[in-house]
C-alpha cells in the first residue's frame, strides 16, 4: 500500500506544476480585465515591482501591497465541519436551513419510517412463526378484506401528508433566503474550483486541492484541504452562484446544507448563513470526469473584521481600489422568487 | 448451455412424456440455439446471458470495493501500469460498465427475457410467444450491444484515456465534450441495440398477453407474474424510445455538430437530463415489477393460500407504472429546479410509496393464515420483503426534496438502490429461480446449498450495503476512487460484506452443477398443494411444445 501512495503522491507532484501553472496564467487575465490600464501581458506582481511610468493603476497599487497583509490561514484547530471516522449520522449542521433539515431528518423521517420498518418486519416475523406448516394445519382461503385493504391504503396516505408538510416547508425556506449580506461565484472547472467576489471588485482565485504531502505538512484531512480557500464572514448570509466552465460539477458542503449543480451555460443560486466560525470542508458532488474525487471545496468562516481585511488584501493583490470595510456590500442581482 | 437437458419429449397436451417425439423435427445445435423460436430455448439463453452478465458485472463490483477497501489507490493504479489519472479514470469506466450491465444485461436480461419468456406463454395457456422470430432477434441484438459496452472499456474515451467514464446515465456535457474519443459512441450504440431488443420484446410480450391466451384466461384471471410482465412492456415501451432519442441526440452532438446539449450553441446539458430521467424512472420499476410478479407467485405457493387482494395487487402495479412516468425530476433535485417543480416531484414520488405499500401488506396477509413452508425460494421472497420495505422507506426519505439536498449524489443514494435492486430485484431474482429452476431443467437444485446461499448472501448484501447509509449521511459523495480517510470505517466493512456475498455464490454454482449433473429428477408439480398456476400442470421439463390443444381455465 506505501509503494501505491507514494505512487500517488509522485504523480500527483508531478501534475501540481501544471496545476500551478493553470493559476498563473489565469493572474495577468484578471489583471488584464481588472486593471485595464496595466500592460495586458504582465503578470500583476511584477507590474507592481516594474511600476513603469505608462502604468499609473500599478503603480497607485505598489502602497497597498506593502500595506494590507492577508490574515493568515485557518489551522486544523479551526475545523469545525468535515467528516468523522466511523460516525453514521448526519454532520453537524452549522446553518440555520441545516438545523431545519436535521431536524427533518432525524426528528421527523427517521422515527417515523423506523416505526414503518419495525412495524412491517413484526408482521411477516409473526406471520412467519405463527403461521409456519405443521400437521394438519389447513391454510385459510381468505383472499379478500375491503376493510384491511382500506386501512393500508389510508394510513399510509396520512403519515406521507404528515412528512410532506414540514417537508415542503423546509423545501420553501431553502428558496426564501434573507437579503444576502456577501455573493459569491462558485465556478466549477476539471477539476478545481474558481471562487468570483462580483460585488467585491470581482477579483477571482483558483482552489486547488492540495497534495497529499502539503496536507500531511498543514496537519488538515487529505482530499479536502485546498490552496486558496473560499473566505466568507460568519453569520453573514452568502449567495452562492454556481456555474461551471466545461462539464457539470456540483457544489456540496453537508453542514451548511448546501449542493447546487455547478452547470455549464447556467447560473444556479443557493445560499447559506455559517454561524459558527472555523475551517468547513465540502466535495464536488456531481461526476466530472478524472478527477472528480479531487476538486473539494474548503470553506474559511472569519469574523467580519477579518474578513473585510482578506478582502482589501486580495483587493491590492489584484490591483483593486480598495473599498471601505463596513460598508454593506449593495445587493444587485434580484432574487429568484 | 448444452448442459442443459433437453425438453425430453413432445406431448400434445400436457399429458405424459413417455412417448417418443415423432412430431417435431429433430434440430441441429445450430437450429435449436442461434435460429431458436422457441420461446423457453430462448429464455434459457436469455438465462445464461444474464449469469454470464452478472458473474462479469458483479467481478467489476468486486474491484471497486477492494479499492475502497482502504483509503489511497492499492489495486486500480496496477491495472494500468501506475498512471494514477489513468487508474481514476479507469475508475469511472467501472462504475459505468457496472451500472449498465447490471441494468441492461443482467437484471432485465434475467427478469422480462428468462422468466418472462419461459413462463408468460405457459401460465396463460399459449403455445408460444406470437411473434417467435422476432422472440430471437430480441436476444440476438443483445449479444454485440452487450459485446459494443465490454470493447468501449478497450477504446479511447477522454483524451488519453481508454472507456466511458460518464456513468451509466451518460450525462452531457461529460459524455460530448468531456469524451472526444470513440468509447462513448460505442456505449451509445450499444444502448440503442439493447433498447430495440427491449421494444421488440416488449410488442411480443404485450401481443402475446393480449392476443394468445387460452379460453377462460380473462385478464383478471392472470397469474400476477403475467401482470407484471404486461406492465413492464408498458413502461418498455413508452419510455425506451425517449432514452433512444435521447442518445441519439448525444450521438448527434457528438459526431455532426448539432448543439442540443450544448449551451455554446443554444442547448442545455439539463435537458439531457430530463430526457434520461423520463427514460431512467420507469426503467427502475422495468427492473422491480417483474420482481414483484415472482415474489407474489412464490409467496402464494409457499403460503398454500391465493394471493391475498389480487385485483389491488395488479393494478398497484399498474398504478405504480403510471406513476413512474411523472416523479422523473427527482433524480434533478439538486440541477437547479424551481421550487414548484421540487414540491411537485415531492410529492409525486412520495405517492408511489402507497401502492408499494399495498403490495407489501397484501403480501404479508397472503401468508396470514396460511401453512407456510420455508423451501429456499420462500427464503428469497421474505428477503426481498425485508430488503424492499428498507429500501422503500430510504427512498421516502429521498423523495424530500429539503433533505435530498444533501443527501443527493452521496452513498446513501447508492445504498437506497442497491436495497431496492440490488436487494430487491436480485432477491426476486433467485426467488424465482430456485422457484423455477427444477421446473426448466427437470431436476430438482439441492435444498441444503440453496438455504446455506441465501443466509450467507442475506448477511453479506446487509453489510456490504447498509453501511452505506452511514458514509452517504456522513456526506460521502458516490463515483470517487478515493476518499477521506474519514470514511474508511464503514468501507471497510462494506468491502468485507462484498467478500462474504462473493463466498456465498460458491453455493449457489456448485448448486446449478450439481442439479444439471446429479439432481434427483423433478415431478411436474414438485411445490404441491399451493402451486395453482399453469406450468405446473405440465412436466418437468416442459415438452418443446406446449398446449397444443389448448387447455380451459375455469
Amino acid at each position: 500500500m506505501n509503494g501505491f501512495n507514494r505512487l500517488l503522491l509522485a504523480a500527483i507532484l508531478a501534475l501540481s506544476p501544471a496545476a500551478a501553472f493553470a493559476q498563473a496564467a489565469t493572474a495577468p487575465a484578471d489583471a488584464a480585465n481588472l486593471a485595464p490600464a496595466a500592460t495586458a501581458a504582465t503578470p500583476v506582481t511584477t507590474a507592481a515591482k516594474i511600476a513603469p511610468p505608462a502604468a499609473p493603476v500599478a503603480a497607485a497599487v505598489k502602497p497597498a501591497v506593502s500595506a494590507v497583509a492577508a490574515p493568515p490561514r485557518l489551522t486544523p484547530a479551526d475545523i469545525v465541519a468535515q467528516p468523522t471516522p466511523g460516525d453514521w449520522r448526519l454532520q453537524n449542521p452549522l446553518s440555520p436551513i441545516g438545523h431545519e433539515g436535521a431536524f427533518m431528518n432525524d426528528k421527523v423521517l427517521e422515527p417515523v419510517l423506523a416505526a414503518v420498518c419495525v412495524f412491517v418486519f413484526g408482521l411477516i416475523g409473526y406471520a412467519m412463526i405463527a403461521f409456519r406448516r405443521r400437521e394438519g394445519r389447513l391454510p385459510s382461503k381468505l383472499s379478500h378484506n375491503t376493510t384491511i385493504e382500506v386501512i393500508w391504503t389510508v394510513v399510509p396516505v396520512l403519515i406521507l401528508l404528515g412528512i410532506a408538510v414540514p417537508s415542503f416547508q423546509l423545501l420553501a425556506n431553502q428558496y426564501d433566503p434573507p437579503k444576502p449580506d456577501l455573493t459569491i461565484k462558485a465556478t466549477g472547472h476539471q477539476w478545481y474550483w474558481e471562487y468570483t467576489y462580483p460585488d467585491q471588485g470581482g477579483f477571482s482565485y483558483d482552489s486547488v486541492m492540495l497534495t497529499e504531502a502539503e496536507t500531511a505538512k498543514a496537519g488538515t484531512p487529505r482530499l479536502l484541504d485546498v490552496d486558496n480557500r473560499l473566505v466568507v464572514p460568519v453569520g453573514a448570509t452568502v449567495k452562492v452562484l454556481t456555474t461551471a466552465a466545461d462539464v457539470i460539477h456540483a457544489f456540496a458542503v453537508p453542514s451548511l446544507w448546501v449542493q447546487m449543480d455547478a452547470v455549464p451555460g447556467r447560473i444556479n443560486e443557493t445560499w447559506f448563513k455559517a454561524e459558527k466560525p472555523g475551517l468547513y470542508f465540502g466535495q464536488c458532488f456531481q461526476l466530472c470526469g478524472t478527477r472528480h474525487g479531487f476538486m473539494p471545496i474548503a470553506i474559511e468562516v472569519v469574523p467580519r473584521a477579518r474578513f473585510d481585511a482578506w478582502i482589501a488584501a486580495k483587493q491590492a493583490d489584484n490591483g483593486l481600489k480598495p473599498v471601505a470595510p463596513p460598508v454593506p456590500t449593495p445587493v444587485t442581482v434580484a432574487l429568484n422568487k | 448451455m448444452a448442459s442443459i437437458p433437453a425438453p425430453s419429449a413432445f406431448a400434445a397436451d400436457h399429458g405424459h412424456d413417455d412417448h417418443a417425439h415423432a412430431d417435431h423435427p429433430t434440430l441441429s445445435f445450430a437450429q435449436r440455439w442461434l435460429f431458436s423460436t422457441n420461446h423457453k430455448d430462448i429464455g434459457t439463453l436469455y438465462l445464461i446471458f444474464a449469469i454470464i452478465a452478472g458473474v462479469i458485472g458483479g467481478g467489476i463490483s468486486g474491484l471497486m470495493r477492494a479499492e475502497l477497501a482502504h483509503p489511497g489507490m492499492q489495486y486500480l493504479p496496477q491495472l494500468v501500469g501506475g498512471n494514477i489519472d489513468a487508474s481514476y479514470h479507469l475508475w469511472n469506466t467501472l462504475i459505468t460498465s457496472h451500472g449498465l450491465i447490471m441494468v441492461f444485461f443482467m437484471v432485465m436480461p434475467a427478469m422480462i427475457g428468462g422468466f418472462g419468456n419461459w413462463f408468460v406463454p405457459i401460465m396463460i395457456g399459449a403455445p408460444d410467444m406470437a411473434f417467435p422470430r422476432m422472440n430471437n432477434i430480441s436476444f440476438w441484438l443483445l449479444v454485440p450491444s452487450f459485446l459494443l459496452l465490454l470493447g468501449s472499456m478497450f477504446v479511447e474515451g477522454p483524451a488519453g484515456f481508454n472507456g466511458v467514464g460518464t456513468g451509466w446515465t451518460l450525462y452531457a456535457p461529460l459524455s460530448t465534450s468531456g469524451h472526444p474519443g470513440p468509447a462513448v459512441d460505442m456505449g451509445i450504440l450499444a444502448l440503442h441495440l439493447a433498447g430495440a431488443s427491449s421494444i421488440l420484446g416488449a410488442i411480443n410480450f404485450i401481443t402475446t398477453i393480449f392476443n394468445m391466451r387460452a379460453p377462460g384466461m380473462t385478464l383478471n384471471k392472470m397469474p400476477l407474474f403475467v401482470w407484471s410482465i404486461l406492465v413492464t412492456a408498458f413502461l418498455l415501451l413508452l419510455s425506451l424510445p425517449v432514452l433512444a432519442g435521447a442518445i441519439t441526440m448525444l450521438l448527434a452532438d457528438r459526431n455532426f455538430g448539432t448543439t442540443f446539449f450544448d449551451p455554446a450553441g443554444g442547448g442545455d446539458p439539463v435537458l439531457y437530463q430530463h430526457l434520461f430521467w423520463f427514460f431512467g424512472h420507469p426503467e427502475v420499476y422495468i427492473m422491480i415489477l417483474p420482481g414483484f410478479g415472482m415474489i407474489s407467485q412464490v409467496i402464494s405457493t409457499f403460503s398454500r393460500k391465493p394471493i391475498f387482494g389480487y385485483l389491488g395487487m395488479a393494478y398497484a402495479m399498474v398504478a405504480i407504472g403510471l406513476i413512474g412516468f411523472i416523479v422523473w425530476a427527482h433524480h434533478m433535485f439538486t440541477s437547479g429546479l424551481d421550487v414548484n417543480t421540487k414540491m411537485y416531484f415531492t410529492a409525486a414520488t412520495m405517492i408511489i410509496a402507497v401502492p408499494t405499500g399495498i403490495k407489501i401488506f397484501s403480501w404479508v396477509a397472503t401468508m396470514w393464515g396460511g401453512s407456510i413452508s420455508y423451501k429456499t425460494p420462500m427464503l428469497w421472497a421474505i428477503g426481498f420483503l425485508i430488503m424492499f420495505t428498507l429500501g422503500g422507506v430510504t427512498g421516502v426519505v429521498l423523495s424530500n426534496a429539503g433533505v435530498d439536498t444533501i443527501y443527493h449524489n452521496t452513498y446513501y443514494v447508492v445504498a437506497h438502490f442497491h436495497y431496492v435492486l440490488s436487494l430487491g430485484a436480485v432477491f426476486a431474482l433467485f426467488a424465482g429461480f430456485y422457484y423455477w429452476f427444477p421446473k426448466m431443467c427437470g431436476r430438482m437444485y439441492n435444498e441444503a446449498l440453496g438455504k446455506i446461499h441465501f443466509f450467507i448472501f442475506f448477511i453479506g448484501v446487509n453489510v456490504l450495503f447498509f453501511p452505506m447509509h452511514f458514509l452517504g449521511a456522513n456526506g460521502m459523495p458516490r463515483r470517487i476512487p478515493d476518499y477521506p480517510n474519514a470514511f474508511e470505517h464503514w468501507n471497510y466493512i462494506a468491502t468485507v460484506g462484498y467478500m462474504i456475498m462473493a463466498f456465498s455464490m460458491i453455493f449457489f454454482f456448485v448448486n446449478v452443477f450439481y442439479t444439471l449433473l446429479a439432481g434427483k429428477k423433478a415431478e411436474g408439480n414438485y411445490w404441491g398443494e399451493g402451486a395453482t398456476t399453469l406450468e405446473w400442470t405440465l412436466p418437468s421439463p416442459p415438452p418443446f411444445h406446449q398446449f397444443e390443444t389448448l387447455p380451459q381455465v375455469h
